[in-house]
């Protein structure tokens, strides 16, 4: 191939780049060595995460109980009007979706060194976060104290809903507080201008584990709560 | 196109790309709130699941614009989770086929709503006077 992408830094790119950076006998990934560990780390992630929702699929289509229907167990009423079904869930999803588009937009900014407004943004984006969890321990409230929903039992059906969602749910609310606090730290050192020497790049590293929470709630909202 | 700076893009792209997230995830709630079933639900709820996937990991997290040799890194280990959701998905089915068959189970038995146990007006009646 005589017409080869060239990018900026002089290497090849798309699959001779590829071949490239296994075979140079060096460095394999191009980029700052935090970033390759966190995408390892989210891989591994991946993993666990996969194991929970295949664990899901299989008690799921092993019981011989009826499972219960989540729109009407994760219906809300408000003020008195009839409950309109998932809709807490539709707003914990678009809750996260706009933390993470104020995490992009917290790490661009931190390229351009505008530490103010990616300090700013990354407050939004832990704020978002924080109101996440606080709905998910209210509907974690009333499922166990009004409706009776416990790991080993509930009152609607298949005893495994209870196991399978206190599990899913709470390990993804664990991710999300996690969030919080990585965020709010590394907000506060972009303030104090800690990488005004080493670059930016951390703002990046913790906007992809900020993603990823939210990607792995693009699977839960599907399989759990909507089919 | 990654560079020693690091991945900046125009700040456009994130924009179209949040905008197009809640219209996704706006179309996977109306799936439920207009009650479709079935094939059609699976179908919808799927697609729109994993639009939403692949734009977060393309845009938002860039893979889209980083080396091959770190996106193969990425995508490539999980692909063997397929195997382990296609072993799962046969071996339940084979179980809840001899569960039926030998542990027997009540084909009409329908699961309870919030509405049945507390009793509300408008509740499914018929569902409380089966159970």
């Amino acid at each position: 191939m005589s017409n080869v992408a060239v990018n900026q830094t002089g290497a090849q790119s798309g699959v001779n780049g590829l071949v490239d950076d296994w075979t140079s006998d060096k460095q394999t990934y191009h980029v700052p060595w935090g970033k390759a560990m966190m995408w390892i780390f989210l891989v591994s992630d991946t993993f666990i995460f996969t194991c929970f929702l295949t664990g899901y699929l299989n008690v799921r289509m092993t019981t011989t109980e009826p499972w219960p229907v989540q729109s009407e167990i994760f219906a809300l009423s408000f003020f008195g009007s009839d409950p309109i079904p998932l809709i807490l869930i539709a707003i914990m999803t678009f809750i996260l979706i706009t933390s993470s588009g104020t995490m992009a937009m917290a790490v661009n900014f931190g390229y351009r060194r505008d530490k103010i407004k990616t300090f700013w943004l990354m407050v939004a984006t832990a704020a978002f976060g924080a109101s996440f969890v606080g709905m998910q321990a209210f509907e974690w409230s009333k499922l166990i104290l009004d409706e009776g929903v416990r790991p080993w039992g509930n009152p609607f059906g298949a005893a495994q809903f209870g196991s399978v969602f206190f599990m899913i749910t709470g390990f993804h609310g664990l991710h999300v507080s996690i969030g919080v606090i990585y965020l709010l730290t590394v907000a506060t050192k972009v303030r104090k201008g800690h990488y005004d020497k080493k670059g930016y790049e951390i703002v990046e590293i913790a906007g992809l584990y900020w993603h990823f929470v939210d990607l792995v709630w693009v699977f839960i909202f599907a399989f759990f709560y909507l089919l | 196109m990654s560079s020693e700076a690091g991945q900046q893009h125009p700040l456009g792209i994130y924009y179209k790309i949040w905008v197009l997230l809640f219209f996704l995830s706006a179309c996977s709630y109306a799936v439920d709130f207009f009650n479709v079933q079935g094939g059609m639900r699976w179908g919808l709820v799927i697609l729109f699941m994993i639009l939403k996937a692949g734009f977060i990991v393309a845009i938002f997290m860039h893979a889209v614009w980083e080396r091959m040799a770190l996106v193969f890194t990425i995508l490539g280990p999980p692909t063997v989770l397929l195997l382990l959701i296609g072993f799962m998905a046969v071996e339940g089915n084979y179980a809840s086929g001899t569960r039926y068959q030998y542990m027997g189970h009540d084909p009409d038995a329908v699961a309870l709503t919030p509405s049945d146990l507390h009793g509300e007006a408008g509740g499914h009646e018929e569902a409380v006077e089966e159970h």
